[in-house]
């Protein structure tokens, strides 16, 4: 068997951030393939959410490249291509959840308009169309589609990421960025909401970047792990050998202090 | 490879950092093989590697030397020091693996689970979902539980759960930690009835089985572990 026949979505080598002297992240490198969830775990403050948004084109890495394999073109650099091109892959080929759904969200107008305005923005404009689409979106994400005509911040947090999700995946992205993901939510919201993920990232066949500081999350979604510590990628691996068998001391550490209920 | 199974010279230790820096030596020169159509047992003391033996063949742990040759499709993979992506692909064809817990997504039905294995091989939902139920009656769930999560399920319920999704995919191989362990007599009957089945169709079957007459039941051979661990 040849692992390596079909190229990898996203490469990512040496990805290094600086803010102002202070380390973001250093050094990190990693591939993901089509239909591959890697995690990314470590405390608050390790790097995680500094290299979710290098590898997004959110944010320019101080050094390292991030290269993209694009639909038409072959790789490309993300940070090479021109700002036009960058921002049709952001609106159409990725997606990124945030943790706070207010910031994925637009909470001035309906649900039905968030989910409708990125497929507008990759130029649908048949109105009947984009309604079903939305009608559709919100039904697989579980909401009530009764709901489509009223403001996010009428919903539940759990609702509202939710929404944030069904608004990311219309646009049938290839790679979907999501920091936290569960974060913010009570724990039987945080059970329906991995269920969901799940199922749509092995439905659609998406590649995920997920960051979370819950190793749970991380051994129910994630193939791969990478485990963070001060800007740093310590210890990598499948996600059951990194939780079962952790090598160095900061990953056994992370796995030992793990409160099982 | 004429074998499923070619453990060569494998050693596994554990260095526990936030101990110490404590080292054990749980497995040093270990060789096993294992032909289709063959069910062999791991004897030996409690702590003594028996599990550690199979988390190496299926590469939930990393070891320290050694190579562990799996035969997949038409050739053989060595689970010690492959892709992980190619770890996976064996995980999902060749290697049924029966755990002592049941690690499931809060929510997903028992019928799910248990597709699950089917489904990640492209069958589809209603073949899939038939196969399921038909697994988990013959190991006595009872059809009013097929749609909930096995979450609230008792023990014993839940470790035949880990069974049906296992010898629900004829894996050619598998491998079995405890499979009975918390069964009552007429579970751990059917639970034999399908491990003999599944070396009947040729699978080569690697085991922990405490319960001697389980193992008298199901195994060919039994491979004896001795102790070889040393702090140092």
């Amino acid at each position: 068997m040849q692992p390596d026949a079909v190229p990898p979505l996203l490469s990512a080598r040496g990805v290094t951030k600086f803010y102002d002297g202070i380390l973001g992240c250093r050094d990190v490198s990693f591939e993901i393939w089509p239909g591959e969830v890697l995690g990314v775990v470590g405390e608050s403050g390790s790097g995680k959410t500094t290299l979710l948004h290098c590898i997004s084109a959110r944010l320019e890495p101080t050094a390292g490249t991030v290269e993209y394999m694009t639909r038409h073109d072959g790789p490309a650099d993300i940070y090479r291509i021109s700002e036009p091109a960058r921002r049709l892959l952001m609106r159409t080929d990725w997606g990124f959840v945030h943790q706070n759904p207010r910031e994925g969200l637009r909470m001035g107008v309906s649900a039905g308009a968030n989910i409708g305005e990125r497929l507008m923005a990759v130029g649908a404009r048949h109105y009947g169309n984009i309604r079903h689409a939305a009608t559709d979106w919100l039904d697989k994400v579980e909401m009530d589609t009764g709901r489509m005509d009223d403001l996010p911040i009428t919903f539940s947090g759990g609702m509202q990421q939710r929404l944030q999700i069904a608004r990311n995946l219309v646009t049938a992205p290839r790679i979907v960025f999501m920091d936290e993901p569960t974060g913010g939510l009570d724990v039987s919201v945080q059970a329906r909401l991995l269920d969901l993920l799940r199922g749509l990232v092995s439905d659609l066949g998406l590649a995920a970047v997920i960051v979370t500081h819950d190793l749970a999350v991380a051994r129910l979604l994630s193939h791969r792990l990478l485990v963070m510590r001060r800007g740093e990628v310590v210890e990598s691996g499948l996600t059951d050998q990194v939780l079962d068998d952790p090598q160095h001391p900061y990953s056994q550490l992370l796995v030992s202090s793990v409160i099982h209920p | 490879m004429t074998a499923a199974i070619e453990i060569r010279d494998l050693a596994k230790s554990f260095t526990l950092h936030n101990q110490g820096g404590i080292r054990l030596s749980v497995l040093d020169g270990f060789d096993l093989e294992v032909h289709e159509g063959e069910c062999v047992a791991l004897h030996g003391p409690s702590g003594i590697g028996k599990s550690t033996v199979l988390r190496c063949i299926y590469a939930n742990y990393r070891t320290d030397r050694g190579r562990i040759l799996v035969r997949h499709r038409d050739g053989s993979v060595d689970m010690a020091s492959a892709h992980p992506r190619e770890v996976l692909a064996v995980r999902g064809e060749t290697i049924g693996y029966v755990s002592q817990f049941l690690r499931v997504v809060p929510r997903v039905a028992a019928e799910d689970v248990v597709a699950e294995p089917l489904r990640s091989r492209g069958a589809n939902r209603e073949g899939a979902a038939k196969a399921a139920r038909g697994m988990l009656q013959c190991l006595n769930i009872p059809a009013a539980l097929h749609r909930l999560a096995p979450a609230t399920f008792s023990g014993g319920e839940q470790q035949r759960v880990n069974l049906a999704r296992v010898f629900v995919a004829d894996y050619p191989v598998l491998l079995l930690d405890e499979p009975t362990a918390s069964l009552d007599r007429e579970n751990r009957e059917v639970a034999v009835g399908l491990i003999r089945a599944a070396v009947g169709r040729g699978a080569a079957v690697v085991g922990i089985f405490h319960d001697s007459q389980v193992r008298d039941a199901v195994a060919n051979r039994t491979v004896q572990l001795s102790a070889m661990r040393e702090a140092a």
